[in-house]
């Protein structure tokens, strides 16, 4: 995705046959730059990783019954209680069934939105962006007490439908979330995929419109395929977002007894930390990282081969 | 290419409408778009609206008055709300949100410059292992940042800082999004002939980059600051791990543990709906303030 992005810029600016041999101080300069994220990255991003996974090889022994712990490398005990774990599975299970239902709507409506703040048929086009994208400035611990509240049988003022329905209840509190994150990210998604059509040079269009195109063709057989890199960018950042769901879950726990301890992966993670069970903690915790990274991973390379075909 | 011939072939089939833009087809579409619109901007501003409206009235009144619409004594009731909320517990709350904008602002604008100069580098410069630290640096996009709240956990606690503003401050300088988009904005808008000509001149490097090169990656910088800006105001697991001080929580957290004492304390439920409203001002208001960069430079990461 990347190299595709940057390297014709970076071939116009520079030619390399032209280019004089980088001198020391330009060495320097680099230097310069690149340590203190370089620094800053090794010792936030990546002993973090490493720690995490020594961490997860460690278990807990006693000597005798009531001797003090101690921790001793323990190979992959704890990914077999990973592997054992059904309440961490489920959790699993629940943020993928959310990803598969919650990402395709919300980037749907994102679409549909920047395509009709890109089309001539708006008025009023400045205020929509702002006020789709206002819910962006709201943090989900916030979001989630203000639509707690709004899905309270006794709070929220359309009583009328929450006093027969019960948002919070066991068989649709997961989809309470869902429209949260919906409300939150939908406005930022369209941004993204906006500004990306804002780029497109109108004369591609033009023509088009000449020839009598609608606006619906011109959307669905010009503009979709153009913006399809920033559907991907957005669909990438969703299903991560999708899997470490927690501020919301969190917090809701306090409108509804139907999330449990364990309800995503990542409260599981808070859940078993808390125990003190850091060795199974940080498995949960590598487990997920990497099918974070394996699923987006295999998102943006099927995705990237269906855009080259 | 094929798309515009695809769309010169249907083109025949719609020759009836002589002018694309005709009025009735145009009519129908333009209701169709409004109506869409309109409706979702009901969706998305209601809550804020009822939060707003809340925050004016008594506790009491939160269930017992028409829920979308003022009181008549909502101006003071929203001043004494107000009041309650930074003098509640020794004014915990106004530390809450100064601590907010420490972690926040402070967090995103150092973040920013370290991810700038990195990307500008390896935008700019041709040196051994460019590809490679590029290419750690976008695994790390991909990597959660919740799966490293509790390595960090373990590893502040093992040099006792845990239970501090550092913990939560360090870790939120790092974006490595931020130096992918400023990576991508720097080989697009900073020409090396520019660069060239400086260093003619005599420019440092650290020179040339501070004062030519930043002003030309203005919009992408002010992006990447809002977004790690958003992204530390918004982070929740990080300070829900590391802090037990009440007088260090970010106010999202305060916000939360209010929230979850409300079954007990049923008067924080006023001030945990009127601070709720006060911490997202400062956020809007930043967007609102910034919207002239931050909509220029949106694009920059997916553009090809």
């Amino acid at each position: 995705m990347t190299r595709n992005h940057t390297a014709p810029a970076l071939a116009a600016g520079a030619p390399p046959a032209r280019k004089p041999k980088t001198s020391a101080a330009q060495r320097r300069a680099v230097l310069l730059f690149v340590a203190p994220f370089g620094l800053l990255f090794l010792a936030f991003y990546a002993v973090p990783i490493v720690f995490a996974i020594v961490q997860s090889l460690l278990t807990v022994e006693r000597k005798g019954t009531f001797g003090p712990p101690q921790q001793v490398f323990g190979g992959f005990v704890q990914y077999q209680q990973v592997f054992q774990n059904t309440e961490f599975w489920e959790s699993v299970g629940r943020v993928l069934l959310f990803g598969v239902v919650q990402v395709p709507i919300m980037l749907g409506l994102a679409l549909l939105f920047a395509l009709l703040l890109d089309s001539p048929l708006l008025k009023g086009k400045k205020f929509f962006r702002l006020a789709f994208f206002a819910p962006y400035a709201v943090p989900g611990v916030i979001a989630a007490i203000m639509w707690g509240f709004l899905y309270s049988p006794s709070l929220s003022p359309f009583g009328a439908v929450t006093s027969q329905v019960n948002f919070l209840s066991a068989d649709l509190v997961l989809w309470a979330i869902a429209n949260i994150v919906t409300w939150v990210y939908v406005g930022y998604n369209m941004l993204i995929i906006y500004s990306s059509l804002l780029a497109i040079p109108t004369e591609i269009y033009e023509a088009a419109k000449l020839d009598g195109a609608s606006n619906l063709q011109i959307a669905w057989r010009i503009k979709i395929p153009l913006v399809v890199p920033a559907i991907i960018l957005t669909g990438v950042f969703s299903i991560i977002g999708t899997l470490q769901l927690l501020a919301e879950p969190q917090t809701l726990r306090s409108f509804s007894s139907a999330i449990s301890s364990t309800f995503t992966p990542n409260l599981a993670v808070y859940t078993t930390a808390s125990v003190p069970n850091y060795s199974l903690a940080a498995a949960f915790s590598v487990v997920l990282a990497l099918a974070t990274f394996v699923l987006s991973f295999v998102f943006l390379k099927a995705t990237q081969r269906k855009v080259s075909q | 290419m094929s798309a515009a011939t695809a769309v010169t072939t249907t083109k025949k089939t719609n020759t009836s409408a002589g002018n694309p833009r005709g009025p009735r087809q145009s009519i129908m579409s333009r209701g169709a778009a409004m109506l869409i619109m309109g409706v979702f901007t009901l969706y998305f501003l209601t809550p804020i609206w009822w939060l707003l409206v809340s925050s004016s009235k008594s506790g009491g009144d939160v269930t017992g008055t028409a829920p979308l619409w003022f009181t008549p004594d909502s101006i003071p009731t929203f001043f004494a709300n107000l009041g309650n909320l930074f003098t509640y517990s020794d004014g915990v709350f106004g530390r809450w949100l100064l601590n907010s904008a420490l972690y926040a602002g402070l967090g995103a604008l150092l973040g920013t410059v370290i991810a700038a100069m990195c990307g500008y580098a390896l935008a700019k410069y041709e040196f051994r292992g460019r590809e490679a630290i590029f290419n750690v640096v976008l695994s790390g996009v991909l990597v959660p940042a919740t799966a490293l709240a509790l390595p960090l956990f373990l590893i502040f606690s093992q040099v006792k800082l845990t239970n501090t503003l550092w913990a939560v401050f360090l870790p939120s300088l790092v974006s490595p999004f931020g130096v992918y988009l400023a990576r991508i904005y720097a080989a697009a808008s900073v020409p090396t002939e520019l660069l060239e000509a400086a260093r003619l001149d005599g420019s440092s490097e650290a020179r040339t980059f501070f004062t030519v090169s930043t002003r030309l990656m203005a919009p992408a910088l002010v992006t990447i600051f809002l977004f790690q800006f958003v992204a530390i105001w918004n982070n929740f697991f990080l300070p829900l791990i590391m802090l037990r001080d009440q007088a260090l929580f970010p106010v999202t957290l305060g916000l939360y543990a209010w929230n979850s004492q409300i079954s007990q304390i049923p008067e924080l439920r006023v001030l945990v709906i009127v601070g709720a409203l006060v911490s997202i001002l400062p956020l809007i208001a930043t967007f609102l303030g910034l919207q002239r960069f931050w909509s220029s430079g949106l694009g920059a990461g997916s553009v090809k």
